[in-house]
């Protein structure tokens, strides 16, 4: 049995979420990896996937309509290589959840997004209804389509491997879509969803000033990437990639520091795998304390920054 | 241009789901029911641009059970000119749903289907990207803003860096995130004349489409419970349980 993963990559490099892909589809047979990118950074992708411990083949397609992952010119690349394989494997990313379900429905295949584990070649677990319940289901098609929880497998080591890395060429550009343009936020810190210490602010934060002010110096003295409630982002205290949540971001790092978060059902599906989740809030009732392995009730502005001054 | 809105009745975004004793599913039974939040806002969207006059008319449809009537009496409310129930109680896949809606389509030929990018049930979020792939036509997932300019659609996308702006040649196809726009509650006039607007009612047979599910659920269960840990009673106290969790020097 043989398994394509789609990896996604950013300057040249494999991300996180796709090491975690590898591992889940060494599970079901040898891994071959696709790069689809333009000129040197895919390149540098594909050689950089060709050590990822575990593949063993790595296909490159380069051509300037995959530069920005466009599903309607990426969705029919993996078509056209899906014959090889039985299985086809994405993460749950935006890139991911866009091209996945493309390929799926001109595969006449029906996906199965969020996978958790995978119990057999054609058993897997996924969350329902927000991660409230944990839904086993067994895939009657011949050719799976799966994304990929990041946080449910652990990454492949990104050495080690030394697999051929081989061209592939796809249609190219398929007029349906133009990439117009990208607001990227740009951060030195950890990227949220593989950081290992996230701080999170949530609507008790008040405004954008202060969510920045309070959270960002405590997330500096971590190390830590910085997360936000969906309350805060829909108040505009936060930027929407800052979510973590169901239908946001899902993260699993070391330590989880909630603050002025009141752990929504939507929240707490984001982050409950976190390692050590810390929560500071108000409300001794609040429900994130719950799920919180310390807690500290009090005024979220006169802790932090005492908590900030301290570490 | 038509607007075409799939929309899914699902249960409401307040109520915590409980997981049925027998692990066959989510407890459904006498449960409030709701439009999902996601297509609520994606028949905002289509309302909007029918105010300005970017859009002539919207059609709402739903696959489910006759009971969906209520979530496209909605969908009516806030503003849809008129409905489509493809009736079923079997549970249809996001696949079976794009063929049915890829059916739908050939017949109404929208110039933009509007959808939520999943429902909070199943949350496959799959349902848009198939019936753009089964139409040949572009995609625009997860949108927080859209704006139609000729035969485009331009659409921001919210992606894991930041937004993404695509644009799309029409008809296409586009799924709403949670930042597009705050739906309107329906007023009581218009609660009341939704109940003489059309509302067609089929079957999946009627469009020839075969929704027999692919797969299959073994089991349902709770996910495992986090116990609750203790309150610590100082900032001094939290700081040297960072440090034994070496995350503080």
């Amino acid at each position: 049995m043989s398994v394509l993963v789609l990896i996604e990559h950013e300057a040249g490099v494999p991300k996180d979420a796709s090491l975690s892909t590898v591992t889940a589809a060494g599970k079901l047979g040898e891994v071959h990896a696709l790069v689809a990118g333009s000129g040197a950074e895919a390149r540098q992708a594909a050689d950089a996937a060709a050590k990822i411990a575990g593949v063993a083949k790595v296909l490159l397609a380069d051509d300037a309509a995959y530069a920005n992952m466009l599903a309607e010119n990426v969705a029919p690349l993996v078509v056209d290589l899906a014959g090889g394989y039985d299985a086809l494997l994405f993460n749950a990313t935006s890139i991911g959840k866009n091209v996945a379900p493309r390929v799926a429905a001109m595969l006449d295949v029906m996906q199965v997004s969020d996978v958790l584990s995978v119990e057999s070649a054609d058993t897997f677990t996924r969350p329902i209804y927000a991660g409230n319940a944990i839904a086993t289901v067994k895939s009657s098609d011949a050719r799976k389509v799966l994304t990929v929880r990041g946080t449910a497998f652990p990454k492949a080591a990104a050495t080690g491997g030394s697999a051929s890395v081989e061209s592939v060429s796809g249609k190219g550009d398929a007029g349906l879509s133009r990439f117009v343009g990208a607001e990227v936020s740009k951060s030195e810190r950890p990227e949220l969803t593989s950081a290992k210490v996230v701080v999170s602010g949530g609507r008790a934060l008040g405004s954008s000033e202060d969510f920045h002010r309070v959270i960002d110096p405590l997330a500096d003295k971590l190390g830590a990437a910085v997360g936000a409630s969906r309350a805060a982002v829909d108040a505009g205290y936060a930027p929407n990639d800052y979510q973590v949540g169901q239908t946001g971001k899902i993260v699993a790092p070391e330590v989880y520091v909630a603050v002025g978060i009141s752990g929504a059902i939507q929240h707490l599906a984001g982050m409950k795998d976190s390692k050590t989740i810390v929560a500071i809030n108000k409300d001794e009732d609040a429900p994130i304390f719950q799920v919180a392995d310390l807690g500290l009730v009090g005024d979220l502005f006169q802790i932090v920054p005492e908590l900030t001054a301290k570490l | 241009m038509k607007i075409l809105v799939p929309v899914k009745r699902v249960i409401d975004y307040n109520v915590k789901p409980r997981v049925k004793m027998d692990g066959t599913g989510v407890d459904l039974t006498n449960v409030k029911m709701s439009m999902n939040p996601f297509d609520e806002i994606a028949v905002e969207e289509a309302i909007r641009l029918k105010e300005k006059g970017a859009a002539s008319e919207i059609v709402a449809v739903s696959v489910g059970p006759q009971k969906a009537q209520d979530t496209l009496r909605t969908a009516l409310a806030m503003g849809a000119d008129r409905a489509i129930l493809i009736q079923t109680d079997d549970e249809v896949e996001p696949l079976g749903v794009a063929k049915l809606l890829k059916a739908v389509m050939d017949e109404e030929q929208p110039g933009i289907v509007l959808l939520g990018k999943q429902a909070i049930d199943d949350d496959s979020n799959q349902t848009g990207q198939m019936l753009a792939a089964l139409s040949g036509r572009p995609q625009g997932t997860f949108a927080s803003r859209l704006e139609v300019k000729g035969d485009q659609v331009e659409v921001t996308r919210e992606v894991d860096g930041g937004l993404e702006t695509v644009s799309l040649s029409l008809p296409a196809i586009v799924t709403t995130d949670l930042r597009l726009n705050e739906p309107r509650y329906a007023s009581l006039p218009n609660i009341m004349k939704a109940k003489t607007k059309p509302m067609a009612s089929k079957t999946p047979a009627d469009y020839g489409v075969d929704i027999a599910p692919r797969l299959t659920t073994l089991k349902v269960e709770e996910p495992a419970k986090r116990q609750a840990g203790v309150k610590l009673g100082s900032v001094d106290e939290l700081v040297a349980k960072l440090k034994d969790l070496g995350v503080a020097k």
